[in-house]
């Protein structure tokens, strides 16, 4: 976290850091009403030049509605939008530095590819000669050479999803909003296209806002993520610190699977706490930065991949351990996932890799079965 | 139930087709009879054809018709289009419920009162501003005007309404004045309901007596008005003829509707 001192080579790379770098997108107190109903709700967000940030939450949270209004679709009801130091709040989406990639690729049917990506150079009233060039050199980048010609029906999903990209791109936008960019495409397809539109974004360091509810395309995507819920955010930050740091059960639980105890601070010595969660039978240890008292209720956060299971009683005191029984398993090919039942009746989520190679179970239904996980691993929530 | 089709659904479907078609068959059957009444076989013949071509009468009454029609249909599916575009994209404006009722309101309205108020304010206009001076092709376009309008504006609309509107937006993102994305996306996708509606207005402006009859003054009789006319004195073989030409254009009608109607699911996207 940010108590190590940054070096320079952080500070470029993580400009967030840095409290004197000038943010790129400047989101400042903006809300969006639709009657009643509020979808942003006094919302604050700096973007740095050159990221790719993400803005992650369930359907319904506010972050399409947010996405809108950066790119001019959507005016907020207070509040003022920033991009590279210019009010956009009011300029609408035809003149804004902005390009949108929409979530149904927005594919013009009745145009080729190459009259898709032509088009807003066009309306910027490019000569057509540079036109074609410009048109011709996008394609190339998204690996849709020779594709020109084709009509949208033509095309495969993965393929539509690339010509939208190069749409959006071929007028070199201040920034690039993705909508979903991912979510229509089919799982092997999707992994590949996450590395290759990273690799776009390096080389053509515009800065990227995506939009999504897959919480490992954020993962994989950004340099930093927001979590956003009921029209505000929860938590921003980079993907593994929104991981292994969460501010919240929210977050613990909706970025990965998580187990949660309840539990109560029972002594501390500096940042160390010794809780007693009832569902564990035994205490719990961890360690916070959180200001908290004796006596405090607490959540303790363990994520399935931070547990080992092991048959033996492991003899290890400086982890924390408890025992159970496994009441169900999936082999997922790479991993397997044991839900474990300890004696209070809780289940225990852990996930294990399958190191050894073997048709026969190294762990059967009713084994007995001892869990255990560092101390450094507990996470103390409040919220 | 089985797969094997039943007996009882082949004759409803037998006898469906032979209530809708057999008063066609028979009315084209009868256009080739030779013989003077319409209703007694004396032979082939494509006599009554050549009378047709003769008679002054009936090729005015349908030349009127076609004037009508296409004129009718042109500006329908302009206004048409626009009111469509209006409902379907502009969002929640003062008296858009006022207005949504209002289009649709020819549709079930009963022609006669369609025709009777439209008699009514032609005939006021004239008393205030002395036109139209005479009812004729003005008058009865602009009746066929009214109701066509509306089926147009509902073909239009539901065509809207299933297209992405994210295209749209799109346009506008990389750079469209939002006139110019009517012109640039939403007409070119629109276009095969623009052209059934303009078939569709076509049709109706055609087949249209009752409000003709309204709305129509002495010399001006469009092609059904005519056969009423004459059937009233009796059907003789020469209406059975000009009858089959008018099934013949409807079938082709119909069946440019279809094909205009099948490209247009085609191209929509697939996804």
């Amino acid at each position: 976290m940010g108590n190590q001192t940054a070096t320079n080579k952080q500070l470029t790379e993580q400009p967030w850091l840095d409290s004197t770098a000038q943010p790129f997108i400047v989101i400042e107190n903006v809300s969006k009403h639709f009657g009643d109903f509020v979808a942003v709700n006094n919302v604050n967000l700096n973007i740095y030049k050159g990221e790719l940030f993400s803005i992650l939450g369930a359907s319904g949270c506010g972050k399409t509605t947010l996405l809108r209004m950066l790119a001019g679709f959507e005016t907020p009801t207070s509040g003022r939008i920033l991009i590279d130091g210019i009010d956009v709040t009011d300029v609408p989406p035809y003149w804004r530095p902005v390009n949108m990639m929409f979530q149904s690729y927005a594919i013009f049917p009745h145009m080729t590819v190459f009259e898709n990506v032509a088009y807003g150079l066009r309306k910027e009233g490019v000569q057509p000669a540079e036109i074609e060039k410009r048109v011709a050199d996008m394609l190339e980048l998204v690996q849709l050479g020779g594709y020109g010609k084709r009509k949208p029906t033509q095309l495969s999903g993965g393929e539509r999803q690339r010509v939208a990209l190069a749409r959006a791109l071929v007028k070199r936008p201040k920034v690039l909003l993705l909508d979903e960019p991912l979510a229509a495409l089919d799982k092997k397809l999707r992994e590949h296209t996450q590395f290759e539109l990273m690799n776009i974004q390096d080389e053509l360091g515009i800065t990227f806002v995506v939009v999504t509810h897959d919480q490992e395309e954020a993962m994989i995507l950004s340099s930093r993520i927001a979590v956003m819920k009921q029209g505000g955010f929860i938590q921003v930050g980079m993907p593994k610190e929104v991981y292994e740091y969460p501010g919240s059960r929210y977050v613990a639980d909706f970025i990965g699977t998580v187990n949660l105890l309840e539990a109560k601070i029972e002594s501390k010595d500096g940042d160390q706490i010794v809780a007693a969660a009832p569902e564990m039978a035994n205490h719990v240890r961890a360690y916070t930065d959180l200001q908290l008292e004796v006596g405090d209720s607490v959540c303790i956060a363990i994520r399935p991949e931070k547990i080992y299971i092991s048959q033996n009683e492991p003899d290890n005191d400086d982890d924390d351990r408890v025992a159970g029984v496994i009441e169900d398993f999936g082999y997922f090919g790479n991993l397997s996932l044991y839900r474990v039942r300890l004696e209070s009746g809780r289940i225990i989520q852990v996930s294990a890799q399958n190191r050894r190679r073997s048709v026969e179970r190294f762990l059967e239904w009713d084994d007995k079965v001892f869990l255990s996980w560092r101390v450094r691993s507990a996470v103390v929530l409040t919220a | 139930m089985n797969n094997k089709r039943s007996p009882f659904i082949f004759s409803v479907l037998a006898f469906g087709y032979a209530f809708l078609y057999i008063p066609l068959v028979s009315v084209i059957v009868y256009s080739f009879n030779d013989s003077r009444l319409a209703t007694v076989w004396g032979g082939f013949s494509t006599r009554w054809y050549g009378e047709l071509l003769r008679n002054d009468q009936v090729l005015d009454a349908a030349l009127l018709s076609l004037r009508i029609a296409v004129t009718t249909a042109t500006f329908a599916t302009i206004l048409g289009t626009m009111l469509g575009l209006v409902l379907a994209r502009f969002g929640n404006f003062r008296g858009r419920t006022l207005l949504t009722g209002m289009i649709t309101s020819p549709l079930v309205m009963p022609e006669v009162i369609t025709g009777l108020s439209l008699l009514l304010l032609f005939v006021s206009l004239h008393g205030l501003f002395g036109w139209p001076a005479t009812r004729g092709f003005s008058t009865i376009t602009i009746a066929h005007i009214t109701f066509a309008m509306a089926y147009v504006t509902v073909i239009v609309r539901s065509r809207l309404a299933a297209m992405d509107q994210s295209l749209e937006e799109a346009a506008m993102d990389l750079g469209c004045r939002p006139l110019r994305v009517v012109f640039d996306i939403t007409i070119p996708l629109i276009a095969p309901a623009m052209i059934s509606g303009w078939l569709l207005a076509f049709t109706l402006s055609l087949d249209d007596l009752v409000i003709s009859s309204f709305v129509s003054g002495p010399g001006a009789s469009t092609l059904p008005m005519l056969i009423f006319s004459k059937v009233r004195l009796g059907v003789t073989p020469d209406i059975n003829a000009l009858a089959s030409i008018i099934i013949l254009l409807v079938s082709l009608g119909v069946v440019a509707a279809w094909l205009v109607s099948r490209r247009m699911q085609k191209s929509l996207p697939s996804n």
